[in-house]
């Protein structure tokens, strides 16, 4: 037993003693690569310096891995540095989903002062009144924004929110085993009966929903419930050739080749063919659906001013540039976007040139209540379809085993009974 | 008298974080939003009866699997030398002391596509097999993980039975087939039931498995309710309304069970 310890313990030295020295010598070459340290320049600092010494603090409630941290060697802290520029204390937190930050803010138990929601997510809020419009003389960054990304569906008037990022949905494919030019993939690549068992699909109803939308050329926001039935139907027929329904696992599906074809988020995407070299990512040229995330101020914040200037920081150069070199997603941020590499400026998969931005894809608004009822009702639906024909005999055989079972139950007790008489 | 204070705190515990949050399910279940009484969401749930019926179905399984495994290791560990007992439970053990989620992942690599069987299976010349976002997955995913869970409430029962017992037995000419049914069993009733309903209870209402290894498309009545608070449907009293009927039909299958708490059968 000891011997086994020794060994075990052995193995274990040796380990780390590897991994230790392979580490620096990864770093130093890192290093050498890019020296460059990023600096901060504020357009107006004098604007940041109003609530220094107050002892104020912000709540800042955003996505997971969101935000530049300053963890890679030459970047910047954002946090610290509005900390540093401002005094304001940033009190940062994370959520996973749109809906955990509703949940959040709808049942009132904590107060935040900025927020990060996606376009569908915002109109539900501005709906409810969840969210306050800004007073965007104290957001003159706002003026770098594209023109492209202002005044979007879900908040026509550009009132209530400032874009933080975007980015597109895509086919993510395996080059070597789909034989089909680039130029010619679209969305029936999802439906491609060669290719079944190896196609994954979201595993959310609007994202689902969207693409079977797409297909049979309804809005990405409809809320007929004829053209929904029809858009469940079509993903009835995918339902048989569907590997799986999946979100994050996809990063490990497609990275270890379990499967060939899926649809995701064009900055995901970015992550997964790092891994996976024969990975390709296209945005089919039919249609797409263009996602935004944006900064808003919840109607309970405290600091209303101060989150104004937090979200304007956002908006500096320098920072909006950190933060989009950092999470990999696509900015509406023109001066980030300019001093972005020209290499990721002209990436398709990142950056699909403005016209089919502007012509091809649509922006998810918030469905009536009723509408996303009945999308939810026909997801779940679809997705228990497959025990049609098991379902027959799997309900009536539960029903008799229950009868049995308290047939039983009853015999049981009448012997019980008896005996007790004796 | 004076130690009725001192389980006061506890009583306060349970209030808080027991019976409030039941009667907090049993209030959204039947309001709207705007906090008028309804029935919708309770008679709602009634288009669920496939996903309910498949989750009692599989959990059903997982359990009966779970039992026949776990019913004979209990017993061949109960009837150990003491020390080899102590590193045998570790060993039972070990798994739980990984991450949950971790354990789940790992069966995702091994059943895949090219996971680690398929590949065995193609290296001895024969075709892949599809074993993940199959129910046979969930079930698997259920079974290894509560596999403790049945055998510790087993083994701990066991563990009490005296050996003169058996040796008794076979003195009035049992054989052990017959020590097994009219014996052991018996005795380890209570084992068996409390067995059946730490792993039964946990695996009806589990949703990460189903969704990491039956591929999304094995919905379970965990995933509905999952749905409901953090995923897209976001409907928190449609949510309370599927847990409370759960509720209630984990309630009548754990009557229905403890009908067979053999109290007066204990030989002792």
């Amino acid at each position: 037993m000891k011997k086994l310890f020794l060994i075990i313990s052995a193995f274990m030295i040796a380990f780390s003693m590897v991994s230790c020295s392979s580490e620096p010598a990864e770093n130093s070459g890192e290093e050498d690569e890019d020296i460059s340290v990023q600096t901060l320049t504020v357009s107006d600092p004098e604007y940041y310096t109003k609530f220094k010494d107050k002892g104020i603090s912000i709540n800042v409630y955003n996505w997971g891995e969101y935000i530049s941290t300053g963890a890679d060697e030459g970047t910047l802290d954002v946090n610290s540095e509005f900390e540093k520029l401002t005094g304001i204390k940033v009190n940062y937190t994370n959520y996973a989903t749109n809906e955990e930050l509703y949940a959040k803010l709808k049942g009132g138990g904590a107060s935040y002062d900025v927020i990060i929601p996606s376009d569908y997510m915002i109109s539900k809020m501005i709906n409810e009144k969840l969210v306050q419009p800004l007073d965007m003389d104290n957001i003159p960054n706002f003026r770098y924004i594209m023109e492209n990304f202002r005044n979007q569906a879900y908040d026509p008037e550009n009132a209530y929110s400032v874009p933080y990022t975007w980015g597109t949905v895509g086919i993510i494919y395996d080059t070597t085993m789909v034989d089909i030019p680039e130029e010619e993939i679209d969305w029936d690549l999802l439906w491609n009966e060669d290719y079944a068992d190896q196609i994954l699909m979201f595993d959310n109803p609007r994202d689902a929903f969207a693409i079977a939308e797409i297909m049979l050329g309804y809005s990405l926001n409809t809320e007929n419930p004829e053209e929904l039935e029809n858009a469940s139907r079509k993903l009835t027929q995918q339902k048989k050739i569907v590997q799986g329904y999946v979100m994050d696992e996809v990063f490990d599906k497609m990275g270890a080749g379990d499967a060939l074809i899926a649809p995701y988020y064009a900055g995901d995407a970015l992550t997964i063919l790092a891994e996976n070299e024969d990975l390709n990512f296209v945005v089919p040229k039919s249609s797409t659906n263009l996602f935004i995330d944006a900064m808003c101020i919840p109607t309970s914040a405290r600091q209303k001013e101060a989150a104004e200037m937090y979200i304007n920081f956002m908006c500096e150069p320098d920072i909006a540039f950190a933060n989009i070199d950092y999470i990999c997603y696509s900015t509406p941020h023109q001066a980030a976007f300019d001093m972005l590499d020209e290499e990721v400026r002209e990436s398709h998969i990142s950056y699909p040139d403005s016209q089919f931005i502007a012509d091809k894809t649509e922006v998810f608004v918030n469905l009536s209540e009723d509408a996303s009822f009945k999308m939810q009702n026909l997801w779940t639906e679809m997705k228990s379809a497959e025990d049609e024909t098991t379902n027959k005999w799997l309900v009536p055989i539960f029903l008799i085993f229950c009868i049995l079972l308290m047939i039983v139950v009853l015999i049981r007790r009448h012997i019980k009974a008896k005996k007790d008489i004796f | 008298m004076k130690l009725k204070y001192f389980s006061a705190p506890y009583l306060v515990w349970m209030v808080i974080f027991i019976v409030v949050p039941l009667l907090m399910i049993v209030y959204f279940a039947f309001t709207t939003d705007d906090g008028n009484l309804t029935i919708k969401y309770i008679s709602d749930v009634g288009q669920y009866a496939n996903i309910f019926v498949r989750s009692i179905w599989l959990s059903l399984i997982a359990t009966a699997v779970c039992l026949v495994i776990a019913y004979p290791v209990a017993f061949i560990l109960s009837r150990m030398d003491k020390h080899k007992q102590g590193t045998m439970l570790m060993i039972v053990m070990l798994p739980m002391w990984m991450n949950f989620l971790l354990r789940t992942y790992a069966w995702m690599t091994i059943l895949g596509n090219n996971g680690i069987i398929n590949h065995l299976l193609n290296l001895v010349g024969l075709d892949s097999v599809k074993l993940i976002n199959t129910s046979g997955a969930v079930v698997l995913g259920m079974v290894y993980n509560y596999l403790p869970f049945m055998i510790l409430p087993l083994y701990s029962v066991m563990e009490k039975i005296d050996k003169s017992l058996f040796e008794a037995s076979a003195d009035l000419g049992c054989n052990s087939l017959s020590t097994l049914i009219r014996v052991v069993i018996p005795l380890s009733a209570p084992g068996i039931t409390s067995g059946i309903t730490m792993v039964f209870v946990p695996a009806i209402s589990t949703f990460i498995i189903s969704r990491m290894l039956g591929g999304g498309s094995n919905l379970l009545i965990g995933d509905l309710i999952e749905m409901q608070f953090l995923g897209n449907a976001y409907n928190p009293h449609l949510g309370a309304a599927i847990s409370l009927v759960l509720m209630v039909i984990i309630l009548v299958i754990m009557t229905v069970m403890n009908q067979f708490d053999p109290d007066e059968q204990v030989l002792m």
